[in-house]
């Protein structure tokens, strides 16, 4: 509470200040180099520095809550008041207050590269720390996958073995039912969109299909889960088929649908920016709208096509909550996506839902997992970046 | 070139194909709001039994020692013929809830008096009742059923608790009151450290920085921070926010800290796009009037972009609203009973709600989960339009 005093009480001395520094900048006789305002808010903020300064040195010595108090309004105060002296007709406030907008906003933009650093070395730091327990061979083309429990009592990281092939393979198979439902879709309705649709018909349309990618994915977790995942192992049921009520099927299923208009928007977009000379050139030369599509038109948005379906991949692969609800937690090698599977993003949430120590292999094993499921997406999200540039180029 | 017909076919199967797409998309929309709708809004009512109960004076002192709850229970009893065996007679006390005593208890004055209370009915009276699972009640229940409804002791009333309790053990007794606070912490505190730092670096790329490999670099790392999984987020928070800075696990505080580097890069591109469409003209023309860099920004293109920047701002939020990996990673996944008092206490967020209950096996709580989602959709939908309408209302035609 003495805390939220402090603060208070130093925004009301850093008010004080800009007002008073305001007043005597506007008393000054002459014509002044920077208008009142900008002295204030010069002093304000050195003051506010020198309080915040005040208060980290007394909370270095230790200082009781009121001599945080003091100290903080006292270094702000004085800096304030001495300042607020050498104000003049002459002094150029406003170049340094811009000097320090420029300052602050060119922090905050380099705040982007913190969180990457950020991301890549708290990752990097943990797999590594995995790594000293788990040989990266093993974790990488180890066909093994179970963290929970020891195989022998008196192996190196006696909880599990940690061989990550199955969980990747069961990613794999996840991610292609995903875009085996989104590519065929997602690129039919692009090419309706782009070459059939009136204007009307697609500005209600494709916000329609956009708001599959604007509901939360816990939403299509709790579908997959309750609706989709049973209705499919009944249907096998029926039909004397073994389908899993964790199967592949249905988490890739309701992802496929979820990502469709990764694939339709972009693809929508590419297809229209496609010169009218190309599409022209062939129906002047007699083939159907379909042909031309297919012909022509097609293959010039190809490599725009192909970002937004190594976009949606990259989407599929680090998707969480649809396999956390409907996919089951058993890593299994195999390619059947009627079993039980389980995937990279499931075991990260596994692992680290409940009790963590945190020198265990178990626990950092995750960690490991997060740095694969980074570069993946990383390289798939810069392949994209890179395919559509070289297809803007060449059409713009 | 085969028959012309043959090709027309083609042209029209084409078509077709494409069309056939686009509804298959919209009928898997419709189907999956369809059934939320379906199996949510079930848990909006609330079935309730009524009670000719004999109220003792209650003062605040006595209160805590009356058993409101062993009342109900006789009051029951007296309605239906009496059970052959202590089995049976807890089955029938099974009908209500174990809130019913606080029901009852609302209606005790300082004066005794008789009255007929509406107690709250237990979840699987609830649900045999709305139609769904009636096995779970045995015979003996289902005749003192009947029997209550001839005398038209049971009703079905507007389910108040589901907004105003949090989360329970019973169904009937669950609401969503602490994930929503849980929520509005998280989300709060993503927004006011997101959309600040996200309009300084705007403009700060926008307007400020040279061309250069910097900016490159810059601008590479914000277009993959937008796109890199979610996960990836919690599993910094995880690491940095909880293990490196020891903040406290499972605190919404942690939580708006992640969703806050989540949603910066969207805020970010948001921003620069619609500091990008103000037009040269209105810069140039203060630049004439000898206005210095800074002043340009922040008396003209700033203002003008307002609009734009709001828009991404909310969509921002809206997505930040219904986000659920980063948060199970930082431990915002618990049985959290009591409304979070600040965002230093523990707490679940709508999202983790329906995921919790998503995972319950009665069907009770499938129901209230759904219910959350058609809540959570409904914030959505209410956030989505308001950026639809300040862009149509604000947008400009330079």
């Amino acid at each position: 509470m003495t805390g939220l005093y402090t603060a208070l009480a130093l925004i009301a001395m850093i008010l004080l200040l800009y007002f008073s520094a305001r007043q005597r900048a506007r008393g000054l006789p002459g014509r002044l180099h920077s208008q009142p305002t900008y002295h204030g808010i010069l002093i304000a903020s050195l003051a506010l520095l020198a309080g915040l300064c005040g208060l980290g040195a007394a909370r270095i010595v230790a200082l009781p809550q009121a001599g945080l108090l003091v100290c903080a309004l006292a270094a702000s105060g004085l800096t304030g008041l001495l300042l607020r002296r050498r104000i003049s007709p002459v002094f150029p406030a406003r170049p340094y207050v811009e000097m320090g907008l420029s300052l602050l906003t060119g922090l905050a933009a380099s705040l982007a590269i913190l969180i990457t650093l950020g991301i890549v070395f708290s990752l990097i730091f943990e797999s590594l720390r995995f790594f000293h327990f788990v040989g990266i061979g093993d974790f990488l083309l180890g066909l093994h996958w179970s963290p929970q429990i020891a195989i022998r009592a008196d192996q190196v990281a006696s909880s599990g073995a940690f061989g990550a092939v199955p969980v990747f393979l069961g990613t794999l198979v996840v991610t292609l039912v995903a875009l085996a439902i989104a590519v065929p879709s997602g690129l039919l309705a692009a090419v309706y969109l782009a070459n059939y649709a009136g204007e009307r018909t697609r500005a209600i349309v494709k916000p329609a299909i956009e708001i599959l990618a604007g509901i939360p994915t816990v939403v299509y977790g709790f579908f997959a889960a309750i609706v989709v995942g049973p209705r499919l192992h009944e249907i096998g049921e029926m039909l004397g088929i073994a389908i899993s009520n964790e199967s592949a099927l249905a988490a890739g299923g309701v992802m496929g649908i979820m990502i469709i208009p990764f694939v339709s928007s972009l693809s929508d977009d590419v297809m229209r920016a496609v010169p009218r000379g190309l599409r022209e050139g062939s129906l002047a030369l007699g083939a159907t709208l379909s042909e031309t599509i297919r012909r022509v038109v097609i293959p010039a948005a190809l490599p725009g096509i192909a970002g937004g379906i190594l976009l949606a991949t990259s989407r599929a692969i680090g998707e969480t909550m649809i396999v956390v609800m409907a996919a089951g937690l058993a890593a299994h090698l195999t390619l059947n996506p009627l079993s039980a599977t389980t995937t990279v993003t499931v075991q990260i949430v596994t692992l680290l839902t409940g009790d963590q120590e945190f020198d265990s292999p178990k626990t950092l094993v995750a960690f490991a997992l997060g740095l694969t499921l980074f570069v993946l997406t990383l390289l798939l999200n810069i392949g994209a970046q890179a395919v559509v540039a070289r297809y803007r180029e060449r059409y713009e | 070139m085969n028959n012309l017909a043959a090709r027309h076919r083609a042209e029209q199967r084409f078509r077709l194909y494409g069309i056939l797409a686009i509804l298959g998309a919209l009928a898997a929309l419709t189907f999956l709001i369809g059934t939320i709708v379906v199996g949510g809004i079930d848990a909006f009512r609330k079935t309730v039994v009524a009670l000719d109960i004999a109220l003792p004076a209650v003062t605040s002192q006595n209160r805590d020692s009356v058993d409101f709850e062993g009342m109900a229970k006789m009051a029951l009893r007296e309605l239906v013929p009496p059970a052959p065996s202590r089995e049976q007679q807890r089955k029938l006390n099974a009908l209500l809830s174990t809130a019913a005593g606080d029901d009852v208890a609302a209606r005790a004055t300082g004066e005794p008096h008789r009255a007929r209370v509406w107690v709250r009915a237990s979840s699987s009276l609830d649900q045999y009742i709305k139609g769904n699972e009636a096995g779970r009640l045995d015979p003996a229940q289902r005749d003192a059923v009947t029997l209550l409804q001839k005398q038209g002791r049971i009703a079905t009333r507007f389910n108040t608790e589901f907004f105003t309790e949090g989360d329970s053990r019973s169904p009937e007794q669950a609401g969503i009151l602490s994930a929503l606070v849980g929520s509005l912490y998280a989300v709060g505190i993503a927004m006011v450290l997101s959309l600040p730092l996200g309009i300084c670096a705007a403009i700060y790329l926008e307007e400020f920085a040279r061309r250069g490999r910097v900016t490159d670099f810059l601008e590479v790392n914000i277009n993959n921070l937008a796109a890199i999984p979610s996960i990836l987020y919690g599993l910094l928070g995880l690491a940095v926010f909880l293990n490196f800075f020891g903040l406290p696990r499972s605190s919404p505080l942690v939580g708006g800290l992640v969703l806050a580097l989540m949603t910066l890069p969207a805020v970010i591109v948001t921003t620069r796009a619609s500091l990008r469409t103000v037009p040269p003209s209105i810069r140039e023309a203060a630049y004439g009037i000898g206005a210095s860099r800074w002043q340009v920004v922040l008396h003209h293109v700033l203002p003008l972009s307002v609009p734009g920047i709001m828009t991404g701002a909310i969509l921002g939020m809206a997505r930040a609203l219904g986000e659920t990996a980063p948060l199970l990673l930082i431990g915002m996944v618990a049985f959290i009973a009591d409304v979070p008092r600040g965002p230093l206490s523990p707490s679940t967020a709508l999202p983790i709600q329906v995921y919790l209950w998503a995972n319950a096996a009665e069907r009770g709580f499938a129901e209230l989960s759904s219910a959350c989602i058609m809540v959570l959709l409904l914030v959505m939908l209410v956030l989505n339009a308001a950026a639809i309408l300040i862009r149509k209302r604000f947008e400009r035609q330079w």
